[in-house]
Formats: structure tokens, sequence, C-alpha cells
């Protein structure tokens, strides 16, 4: 087919593309939330929404708040003394700083009314496991810590959360990362595999997501989980938006504002499913073993896969994938002139 | 955020309507402004460079950077007006009108060599030697 100078000008396909991003993505599509239906648009109705505002801030929000602070109270002058007094890492110290994190966590937990719906078979502490789950809002981490001690890897956050990541967590057992060090991959990627290797350790939870999704769609996994050479244990986490939409979007709330948020919401309602552990099969690569697994945990929750990674809501495309697009339609041009 | 439509009084649509040659139906401008309000983060009432880039599919396109020069800053009547082209129901000749603006990026009014040589220079960047494209053109 002769190659005329007309194809060569003829941008459209790649305008169309663009304006086509533009109109609607799949990757902006993971971090919508949708706003709740105002419902109370008659005259009827309106009255018994401002009572159920009255009754959610007037009431409810203060006896969670109190239900709170009583929780950390009790909590504090229990963990402090176990900490500092006791001495040596014994057993039963451990034991005993596990139990209260959990407990800790259950307050939480009611302080938003969670209704909290565990199926599957619950976690056991053994060594060479590591369990993986989707990731909605921090709040994931405290919904499976109420039931097993797990131990997380997290990224280091300011203020009182990084006050609490630092003194409490340790003693379950935490690994930081820093999303925007590359070097900090290997190092991260030694620890973890340290810390699967002893038994005495909390089980290892990872959200391979690596960040907050809208618990509609799933962004890629990242496959350090997946590479540790040990059982994976997939984690289905789904809320009921009815009750309240529990996707944390870290980027236009702080995190306090999303726990206000959510004690003066009706209720947090939930599903975890615990799925069957999985292995690498014989000749499948650490991607496959990753896709396979995200596969079955969106299957599980009802989520949609978007082929995206997530830190791309920090960072730009890598210049590669623009390049790559470069090379093959320099390739496709040069090709067809050698034809004619 | 509410409901976006809301915010969109009738008028306010058919406005819109008119303004980009009744290109679009009521129903997709309304579903555009829920777009361009979501991608106008701090509600400026306009899109900014780096909301636009910070779409992945977006920022790896090869011409995202010329235009990016047309759609920057554009209120929503603009907005829909510059989509309008890339509608099926739109002209060839306003087709045709579009693409020779991208080339023309600078608005002299005709395309020059250079322009030609700057386009090919985006959409094969460093696969493709300066020499080659000149050659092609």
């Amino acid at each position: 087919m002769r190659f005329y100078r007309r194809d060569l000008l003829d941008i459209s396909p790649v305008l169309t593309e663009a304006a086509g991003a533009i109109v609607d993505d799949s990757f902006t599509r993971c971090f919508k939330s949708n706003s709740p239906e105002p419902w109370n648009w008659n005259i009827y109705l309106f009255p018994l929404w401002c009572l159920g505002v009255v009754i959610r801030y007037g009431l409810l929000f203060p006896l969670r708040f109190l239900t709170l602070i009583l929780g950390w109270m009790a909590f504090f002058t229990a963990f402090f003394p176990v900490r500092f007094l006791m001495n040596g890492k014994n057993r039963l110290k451990s034991k005993i700083e596990r139990k209260l994190v959990e407990m800790m966590c259950s307050v939480f937990v009611a302080s938003w009314t969670g209704v909290i719906k565990y199926h599957g078979p619950r976690p056991s502490s053994r060594p060479y496991q590591v369990f993986v789950a989707n990731h909605t809002s921090m709040i994931d981490f405290i919904i499976l810590e109420q039931m097993t001690a797990f131990a997380v890897i997290m990224q280091k956050h300011p203020g009182w959360v990084g006050f609490i990541q630092k003194t409490i967590l340790e003693s379950v057992g935490c690994i930081w990362f820093n999303r925007n060090d590359l070097k900090d991959r290997e190092v991260v990627g030694r620890k973890l595999r340290d810390h699967v290797q002893h038994p005495d350790n909390n089980p290892l939870l990872i959200f391979p997501e690596g960040t907050c999704v809208n618990n509609q769609y799933t962004v890629m996994f990242k496959k350090g989980a997946f590479e540790l050479g040990c059982a994976v244990c997939p984690i289905a986490i789904k809320y009921n938006k009815i009750f309240v939409d529990a996707f944390w979007n870290s980027k236009k709330q702080s995190f306090t504002m999303h726990l206000v948020r959510l004690m003066t919401s009706w209720a947090v309602v939930c599903d975890v499913w615990f799925l069957e552990p999985q292995y690498l099969r014989e000749g499948e690569t650490a991607i496959e073993f990753t896709e396979r697994v995200r596969d079955m945990i969106a299957a599980r929750a009802g989520l949609k896969k978007v082929p995206w990674d997530g830190y791309l809501k920090h960072n730009r495309p890598s210049p590669k994938h623009t390049e790559e697009k470069q090379r093959m339609f320099a390739e496709s041009v040069l090709r067809r002139l050698e034809e004619n | 955020m509410g409901n976006a439509s809301s915010m969109l009084t009738q008028y306010d649509i058919e406005e819109v309507q008119e303004h980009c040659s009744y290109l679009f139906s009521q129903q997709e401008i309304v579903s555009l402004y829920e777009r361009f309000c979501q991608l106008d983060r701090s509600a400026k009432g306009f899109v900014a460079e780096d909301e636009f880039l910070s779409i992945p599919e977006y920022s790896t396109n090869p011409l995202s950077q010329r235009l990016l020069r047309m759609v920057d800053g554009l209120n929503f009547k603009e907005f829909v007006s510059f989509l309008s082209t890339f509608s099926a129901r739109a002209s060839l000749q306003q087709k045709i009108e579009f693409i020779f603006k991208v080339y023309d990026i600078d608005g002299k009014g005709k395309v020059s060599f250079k322009d030609l040589v700057e386009v090919l220079r985006d959409l094969t960047g460093s696969s493709m030697s300066e020499k080659q494209r000149e050659v092609l053109i």
C-alpha cells in the first residue's frame, strides 16, 4: 500500500486518544467517591433527616467519642507499665501487648459502630506466610487487627498517627517504608523476608496496592509480597456503601476528619473474607502469581480490575511509556517507507 | 461534592450547548460537567496543566504538551467547545480546522515546515533522528 504523506500528517488517532483520556480514564475512576444521593428532598423526609442529623451528631458522636477516650485511657494505663516495666522480650509481655492492641482496635471499631462479618478460617500465627488485602482506608488495618494482631508494613505518617505508629505498633512488629525512596525497596524486601521466617513474629499483613482505592476497583498489586517464597493468604474486604463510604481519599481529607466522618455516620458495615492460602505454582512468574491472587480478591469482593500502578496517584508516569509509544510510531513509519 | 447537575441550571446547559453548536446532548454536557469538576480539584473554574497531567493516559500521550497549550485554563464552556470537535456529529471541516490548529500552535495562520517537523518530533521522540524527520517531510 502506497505510503502517502497524508498518512504521516494525520494525527487524529493520537488526538482522539488524548481527548478520550480527558473525558474519562480508568485511573481517576478508582479514586472517585460517589457523592451520596440526597433523599431528604421533600416535606416529610426532610424533618426525618434533620432528626437523623441531630441523633448522629448530638447523641451518637459524643457517646462514641467518650467510648474512644475511655478506651484509650484504659489502654495506656495498661500498656505503658507493661512496655516499660516488664523487662526484656519475654513471651508473656508480647502476648499482653498483642491482646491490648487487639482490644484497642475493638474500641475503635465500636466507636464507629462497626458491623463486621468475618468469613473463612481465622489467621493462625505460624511462620512462612504473609497476608495480603485490598486497601480502602487505614481502618482496614484496624478492622483486621481487632481479630488478630498482625504485623504490618506502613508508610510513616505525620501527626498523632505517626506517634501511635512509633510507640504502639512497634510492639506488634512494624516495618517502615518510604514511598519516595527507590533504594528503600531492597531494604524493605530483606526485612520482609526476615520477618516471615521467624516463628515468634506476628503474621505479616501487606496491602499490595500501595495506596487507598475506592472499594470499587483494584489497582495493580506490587509484587514485593509475592516474592518472599512463602504462602500468600488473600483477604478480601468489601464495605457496604449504604451506611457510609469508607474510602479515605487522603488527598481530600486528613485521617482525623475521616474518623470524624465515620463516627458521625450510622454504622460501618463490611464483610471480610479470609481466602485459601496460595502458593507460587510450577512455572508461574511472580507477576502471574500476583495477578492470580488479585483476581481472587477482586472476584470475592466484587471489585473491577484496573491495570494502573497505584503510585501514579502521587507521581507522574515514567517517560518510558511515552518513549515506547514514540518508538512504535517511528518504527511503523520507517517500515512503511522501506516497503515503498 | 453534591449532585453535579444541581449546580448547572437548565439555562447554563442551554448556553453551553449553543456555544458548542449543539454537538453534545444535554445529558452529555451534564456528564462532562461532572468530569470537569472532578479534574478541577481546587474548584477554580478551570483545569490547570498539572491536573491534566495527573491523568496517566493523557500524560503518556505524545501530543499531550501541544494539546495542553490549547486546553489549559479553559472554563467549562470553552472546555466543552474544545471537546465537541471530537464528537461524531462534528463536521469534517471542523475536524480539519482543529488538526490545523494543533500544527499551527502559535496561531500564525499557516503551517510551516518547522511545525511539521515539531509534531513529528513529538510523535517519534528519540527513535528518529532530526535528519530523518526532515527528509520525511
